[in-house]
């Protein structure tokens, strides 16, 4: 296992000597039975696709900045994966594809979370019982070893999330030391780490938050000290504006522009970015095409919402059902291309064959009436006085009428936006609305997602409120027209901020888009903090090989506790503190571990979990393995102070020292049992499930929420 | 003794008359023509219906609000004698004669015209001139979105009284901590913050956010008395405890109170009864009590009964069968058991109706005496009109299913996928065979997935075709909310699941409605991926009796008739407290697209208006259309806040200290109440998904033309430096102050719609291209 001795004689060299091969020992655990599951597990269906993208270059879109997925390409590239496997169905077997330097990669980052947190608490502490406390409830949780076996982002992301606190202590311990070497190691170490969180997932946006507010107090207090200048004072506002804001700017703008050069052939993702980026793309039929630039009649056309990640107008043999407006064809929006995206533009009054060669070319002008058929199934695009099915101040959009013959709600007038009538309509660049003749309604999508019997495509309506907004206008994107000269598009292709600026909307809308449909069972953010139930990564049935994610109960109750443990002696030391009271040398000390740490600490958990509370997406439970990251190094900090404070009420050295290390080791052989217990968790477990007395886990169904 | 009777009795008043000036014409100018439009006007109609039910005392759930605000509206209907006669249908129709107009609309109007005087006091209590609070009083008074608002049976106007009034009260404490604390004056004007603030959520929830900024001022100074190192510990104690109580228990108690009057008013049974559980709907009066009024309340072997799901979601619905059975093959291709469907209907229906029967018996009757069904046993459930057994079919009982599903399903294809519809979600290209993603279980396993929900077994009343396909009948009762293990099944009480005994799958109502072949009714499925608690496996016996005819048809009879026997239950205040709030934050409205509807954004400008109200032949209208020349310079003033803020606080750092120390803290507090009353009722709502109206800017307005007068004095006083500039400024506001006027004169108009304007007049008025003014076409 090359794996392994790489693993050991890194954590050597980061780890301190005072913790021995102990703690090493303790990150082979993610490793160990890595090898035995090939079978791939859960997500890695997605992020382990996306590597193979990056590896063969084909473009692709997800919810997710790039970083993390690039690191993994890069890691499966390394160690020699082809690309080749195609990621279809969780459970497929890799075989012969070589995938351990991904989920090695993984594992690795994820085993080092256990070190940086080590480094973190006692950099906070000066206490290396803390510390130790510390790594071993993560070392034990089942929940964070889960996660890091498999080739996800959240290793990845706790990796950066940790490395930046451990960055940011150790830069606010260097106060004192302003402009040396190591304040500016690791004030820049910061900000490539604050890069790096957000560059995997926009949850980074959490640690950047706590490290500004560290940052701005800092200056608070830099800036109340008079005996600094006003140059000095700049020279540390630069400093900062440099490492913590352009530095991580840069990095992170620097990641999209090898993603964007990575990527450079058309790919399942095209789709969902607009007319102008697609032609960056080679294999793309926008890539240097060459099409004809003005609209006739006859052409045959794509028309794309201007609105991110609507997609194009679209419609199929399928009928609306019963109850839903009219029974007439649906029209909706999709994303991906797809021959019943094709309209043929025709004149509305007559239905003779413009393509016949005898006619002249007749070219569609700003506020001409016409009409759409759809391609494929001949019927025109039509509106009427019915409800739209969801927005139901909407008109319904159908499709009417056989082979283009229908009545005259199917009449449309075309209009560029900011042109004047009678202009020519250009594709790609003009942006047209649509607007119904009878109704004088405007052809827009919603952007909601239709139910099953709509394919779960998106809703079209006609809206009867002329504001203008993207999601009513147009433009068209593929056009056929063989009466036509084609002409070249080269000059279209966007510039960088304009990728970055439509990637990004992409990637907000889509993350805004991930919605929990109507009775799903969802995880809500209060079950985290309590385990209250865990995902299935593998397996459901008593004869499979089953993983399952769930944290160590033990670690986790014990974290809750802590937390309102914590806000109780923190708010005692307060008060007494704000009653003046005189505190004792050693108490006085340790209170201050306590307020400081402990509030840093804090904060770091409150601003990793309650945001999760205002957010409308679809919810999981690994979203909250971060805040649990923060929310274990104060308990391990909390329980050590305590402790010392318990030792030091009782005379006698002997007795208090006594009391202290029985304490930690209570805890950490605590720990270290339910670890015992569980892990059949995290390395999978066979057999019946827990309501089974003969199953590997019986009796550790504590809660009745657990699924194992 | 008497020695009161030595002195004469001399009663000195002090009146302000600057008090008694606003106060008179800020009735005037809300009160004014009151009845007038006599038609139903914007959100009226919406109001309205809640008014009429609480008049009849039928119960109904609003989720818009607590019901404090609906009560005080209903409270002037209850003074007109108005007896909830009225269709609250269409904006614009006409009242009736016996719609006390006057009074319904007396309160919010009051509410209004008091508001003046007391910006005028919170000013002067936050430590400014008179001259600024006059100021304060007099730009609320001209503020023509604020008239319109509060001359109209809406709740806004009632809304920021109680916010201004904890403001107030807050102040008026803070200004008796430091003479007298624990005086009675101080007292009372603790204990009204407490209740203003607790009348303020009680209206709308958005008030919560002015209490949270109470608390949070008063937690600050709480915080400056434990630092009081002159106070004793007791004293300090009796200080935070004296708060606490006032601030948070009060509250409590108070909003707890306005649902217990909620409550006790409507004790009817009424349209939206569907939507609470059985327990609370037997509660009310009618409905439901009147039929489970003296059901047994204990269910045994042979009990007749209709079991209601708990979840309700997308209706409430009971378990349903009937005759028709599930399709051989779905559209996409796979195959059914063929057996009698079973569904959730959201009527009640005879073929609602089930039999608990005990699997080692044969008879459908209960014995004498009747022997209770308890947590853990087993039960067969009969279905009373075809006598089939509820079933589940699963071929292995040990389950050898398809791996691949759960974490697809589980994990809900994390992220791109969900946008994407795979290649299949085009039409038409449905799996024959039945092996893609959505139906995992092939035929060949006798595995029976539901007909929309592939993950999850499908339920059915088993016919026998004689093949082999065996029943698998049995269900374990599972009583979720028992006190102890052998708890007995109760009516309406208990929540129960049922757990097939052969696969552990637990009855579930999936809430998708079925295709044509299943009537629309709703899916009910054999959950067996999720085992935790979710309400929609929890269902409750809702009608109920003993099955006494041992006869099909004799039974038949006793189906269609209605249940007896006496027992009567009731619920505990705290339950239907709990219930009925819940249902409030989780009822889902209609959050569709309003004509009017507006973003933040727009607010602060005034891009946006509302057209209240159109006179049916004339073109007098009502707009919600505020002062443009107040919306802008109080945005403004905001600004000038929070720069000149930041600027002194960064000099203080530096030890540069431009205002004395009181005028500082005074500075501070009038910008923490007024500027931070103005971002808690502003910012929340970039958050909010709802629709959005420019009303809901308007609690945030009123602060912010708090802040216009001080930010004013202070510019006035410390930033004017000469007497030269000082006059020059004063003049200036006298400008400013006087265009303010004129601009509300002409808008004037369009607040009251008293006077119709010709189109030009009306053209002349739409000042921005995005304010949407009515004009007649003649």
């Amino acid at each position: 296992m090359c794996g392994t001795t790489v693993c050991r004689v890194l954590s050597h060299v980061l780890l301190d000597n005072s913790l021995g091969d102990g703690l090493a020992d303790t990150i082979l655990v993610c490793f160990m039975e890595m090898r035995k599951e090939v079978q791939r597990g859960w997500d890695e269906t997605h992020f382990g696709k996306m590597g193979s993208y990056y590896i063969n270059r084909t473009f692709f879109f997800d919810v997710h900045p790039p970083l993390g997925k690039m690191l993994i390409g890069l890691a499966g590239y390394l160690s020699g994966y082809d690309g080749t496997f195609l990621f279809q169905k969780p459970g497929d077997n890799y075989e012969h594809h070589s995938y351990m330097g991904m989920r090695g990669f993984c594992a690795f980052l994820g085993s080092m979370l256990i070190p940086l947190a080590y480094l973190t608490v006692l950099e906070l502490s000066r206490s290396l019982s803390a510390a130790l406390l510390t790594a071993a409830l993560l070392t034990f949780d089942t929940g964070c070893l889960t996660l890091s076996q498999y080739i996800l982002l959240d290793p990845i992301l706790m990796f950066f999330i940790m490395a930046a606190m451990l960055s940011m202590v150790k830069y606010n311990s260097c106060a004192n030391r302003p402009f040396s070497a190591p304040w500016w190691f690791w004030l820049s170490l910061t900000g490539v780490n604050l890069a790096g969180a957000l560059g995997v997932k926009f949850v980074g946006l959490f640690i950047i938050l706590q490290v500004g507010w560290n940052t701005l107090s800092d200056l608070w207090h830099l800036f109340g000290d008079l005996s600094l200048s006003m140059v000095t004072l700049g020279k540390h506002l630069t400093a900062r504006i440099l490492c913590l804001i352009v530095l991580p700017l840069a990095l992170y703008i620097a990641t999209y522009a090898v993603h964007f050069m990575v990527l450079n052939k058309s790919g399942p993702g095209d789709g969902f970015f607009s007319s102008a980026f697609q032609a960056r793309l080679s294999g793309n039929n926008l890539h240097n095409a060459s099409i004809p630039e003005h609209l006739a009649y006859g052409s045959v056309i794509t028309v794309k919402n201007l609105r991110m990640a609507i997609g194009y107008l679209h419609s199929h043999r399928h009928f609306y059902p019963e109850g839903v407006g009219a029974r007439q064809q649906q029209v909706t929006t999709y994303l991906h291309k797809d021959y019943n995206n094709l309209w043929i533009i025709k004149k509305h009054n007559s239905n003779s064959d413009p393509l016949d060669p005898s006619l002249p070319v007749e070219f569609v002008r700003h506020g001409d009436i016409i009409r759409l058929e759809h391609k494929e199934t001949s019927r025109n695009l039509h509106s009427h006085y019915h409800e739209a099915p969801l927005t139901r101040k909407h008109y319904q959009v159908t499709g009417y009428g056989i082979n283009g013959s229908g009545d005259s709600n199917d009449f449309w007038r075309i209009e560029v936006i900011n042109r004047k009538f009678g202009n020519r309509i250009k594709v790609l660049r003009s942006r047209i609305r649509l607007i119904h003749l009878i109704t004088g309604c405007v052809l827009g999508s919603s952007g909601k997602v239709l139910p099953k019997w709509g394919w779960e495509q998106m809703e079209v309506t006609c809206t009867p409120y002329l504001k203008e907004t993207l999601s009513s206008i147009w433009n068209v994107e593929d056009h056929i027209n063989p009466k036509l000269p084609n002409i070249s598009l080269e000059v279209l292709q966007p510039s960088f901020p304009e990728i970055m600026l439509e990637s990004h909307m992409v990637m907000i809308r889509g993350n805004n888009g991930l919605k929990p449909k109507d009775n799903e069972f969802t995880s809500k953010p209060w079950h985290w903090p309590i385990n209250f139930q865990g995902l299935r990564f593998s397996g459901a049935n008593d004869t499979d090989f089953r993983v399952y994610l769930l944290g160590n109960p033990v670690v986790w109750w014990l974290n809750l506790l802590s937390i309102a443990l914590y806000v109780l002696s923190a708010s005692v030391f307060a008060v007494a503190v704000q009653r003046g009271a005189h505190l004792p040398v050693e108490v006085e000390g340790l209170s201050q571990v306590l307020l400081r740490g402990g509030g840093q600490l804090l904060f770091g958990w409150m601003m990793h979990y309650f945001p999760f509370f205002l957010m409308g997406r679809v919810l999981y439970f690994h979203h909250y393995f971060p805040a649990m990251l923060f929310s274990s190094m104060l308990t391990g900090l909390l329980w050590d102070t305590l402790l010392r404070l318990c030792a030091w009420s009782l005379a006698s050295y002997p007795l208090a020292r006594c009391v202290h290390v029985l304490g930690i080791l209570s805890l950490l052989l605590g720990t270290a049992y339910s670890f015992y217990l569980f892990h059949p968790l995290a390395y999978g477990m066979v057999g019946p499930l827990a309501q089974d007395p003969r199953s590997p886990m019986a009796g550790l169904r504590w809660l009745e929420s657990w699924d194992f | 003794m008497l020695g009161f009777l030595q002195q004469p009795v001399m009663v000195t008043a002090e009146v302000n008359l600057n008090m008694v000036a606003l106060t008179a014409v800020g009735l005037l100018s809300r009160l004014w023509q009151l009845a007038y439009p006599r038609a139903v006007v914007f959100d009226e109609v919406y109001y309205g219906q809640y008014i009429s039910f609480y008049m009849k005392r039928i119960f109904f759930l609003d989720g818009s609000g607590p019901p404090f605000g609906h009560m005080l509206l209903a409270l002037g209907g209850y003074l007109g004698g108005f007896d909830g006669n009225f269709l609250w249908n269409r904006i614009g129709a006409e009242y009736s004669s016996n719609v006390p107009v006057w009074s319904l609309r007396l309160l919010p109007a009051l509410s209004g015209a008091l508001s003046v005087p007391m910006a005028y006091e919170i000013v002067w209590e936050l430590g400014f001139s008179h001259c600024a609070a006059t100021g304060a009083a007099l730009l609320l008074l001209i503020e023509n979105a604020l008239i319109t608002q509060s001359r109209l049976m809406l709740l806004e106007s009632v809304l920021i009284f109680f916010n201004l009034l904890a403001v107030l009260s807050y102040l008026k404490f803070c200004n008796s901590q430091k003479h007298r604390p624990f005086s009675p004056r101080w007292w009372f004007w603790l204990v009204l913050t407490g209740v203003a603030c607790s009348c303020a959520v009680g209206i709308k929830y958005v008030g919560v956010f002015t209490y949270l900024l109470v608390l949070g001022v008063a937690a600050v100074h709480a915080w400056h008395v434990i630092g009081d190192q002159t106070l004793s510990n007791v004293r300090v104690l009796c200080h935070l405890l004296a708060r606490a109580a006032a601030l948070v228990v009060l509250p409590v108690l108070v909003y707890l109170l306005f649902f217990y009057i909620h409550l006790l008013l409507l004790c009817r049974s009424g349209p939206h009864d569907q939507i609470m559980s059985s327990a609370f709907q037997a509660s009310l009066e009618g409905g439901l009590a009147r039929v489970t009024q003296g059901q047994p309340l204990e269910v045994a072997f042979g009990s007749q009964v209709t079991l209601k799901n708990v979840f309700g979601q997308p209706v409430p619905c009971w378990l349903h069968s009937h005759q028709s059975t599930y399709p051989m093959i779905y559209e996409n291709g796979r195959g059914s058991s063929h057996q009698q469907q079973v569904t959730c209907y959201p009527f009640k229906d005879v073929n609602n109706w089930w039999i608990v029967k005990d699997p080692g018996r044969h008879q459908l009757v209960v014995n004498n005496p009747p022997r209770p069904v308890r947590h853990g046993d087993v039960v067969q459930l009969v279905h009373g009109m075809t006598t089939r057994l509820l079933n589940t079919l699963s071929g292995h009982p040990r389950g050898l299913r398809d791996p691949a599903l759960p974490s697809l399903d589980i994990w809900a294809l994390h992220a791109t996928s969900a946008l994407s519809s795979p290649p299949s979600a085009i039409p038409g290209s449905g799996n024959p065979r039945g092996s893609s993603p959505f139906c995992p279980h092939s035929q060949s396993r006798h595995d029976v997935a539901a007909p929309l929900s592939p993950h999850a077994q499908e339920v059915s009343c088993y016919i026998d075709y004689n093949i082999s396909m065996p029943p698998q009948n049995l269900w374990r009762l599972d009583i979720v909310n028992r006190e102890s293990d052998t708890d007995v099944w109760k009516t309406i009480l208990s929540e129960v699941r049922f757990v097939h005994v052969n696969t552990s799958a637990i009855l579930k109502l999936s809430g998708v409605p079925l295709p044509d072949w299943g009537f629309r009714q709703l899916e009910v499925v054999g959950e067996k991926l999720f085992r935790g608690y979710h309400e929609s496996t929890v269902w409750n016996v809702e009608e109920h009796r003993y099955g006494r005819s041992q006869e099909q048809k004799e039974r038949e009879l006793e189906l269609h008739s209605p249940t007896q026997v006496d027992i009567s239950r009731n619920l505990s205040f705290m339950a239907r407290f709990s219930e009925l709030q819940w249902r409030m934050l989780t009822v889902r409205s209609d959050d569709s697209e309003h004509k009017y509807s507006s973003t933040p954004l727009d607010w602060v400008m005034l891009d946006t208006n509302i057209a209240y109200w159109l006179h049916p032949r004339t073109s007098a209208q009502i707009h919600l259309l505020g002062n443009v020349v107040i919306w802008a310079s109080a945005s403004l003033a905001t600004l000038v806040y929070a720069l000149l803020f930041i600027w002194y606080l960064l000099r203080r750092r530096r030890r540069v200290c431009d205002l004395p120390e009181d005028r500082w803290l005074r500075w501070v507090l009038a910008g923490a109440l007024c500027a931070g009353g103005w971002a808690v009722n502003y910012l929340p709502f970039f958050l909010m998904e709802k629709t959005l109206f420019l009303y809901h800017y308007l609690p945030a307005l009123t602060f912010q033309i708090l802040l216009l007068p001080v930010v004013l004095e202070h510019i006035s006083d410390h930033l004017c430096r000469s007497q030269l500039q000082r006059s020059l400024f004063t003049a200036l506001v006298v400008a400013w102050f006087t265009s303010a006027c004129h601009v509300s004169n002409m808008l004037r108009p369009l607040t009251y719609g008293d006077r119709s304007l010709s189109p030009s007049e009306l053209k002349a008025l739409r000042w921005k291209d995005s304010w949407d003014i009515l004009i007649r076409k003649y």
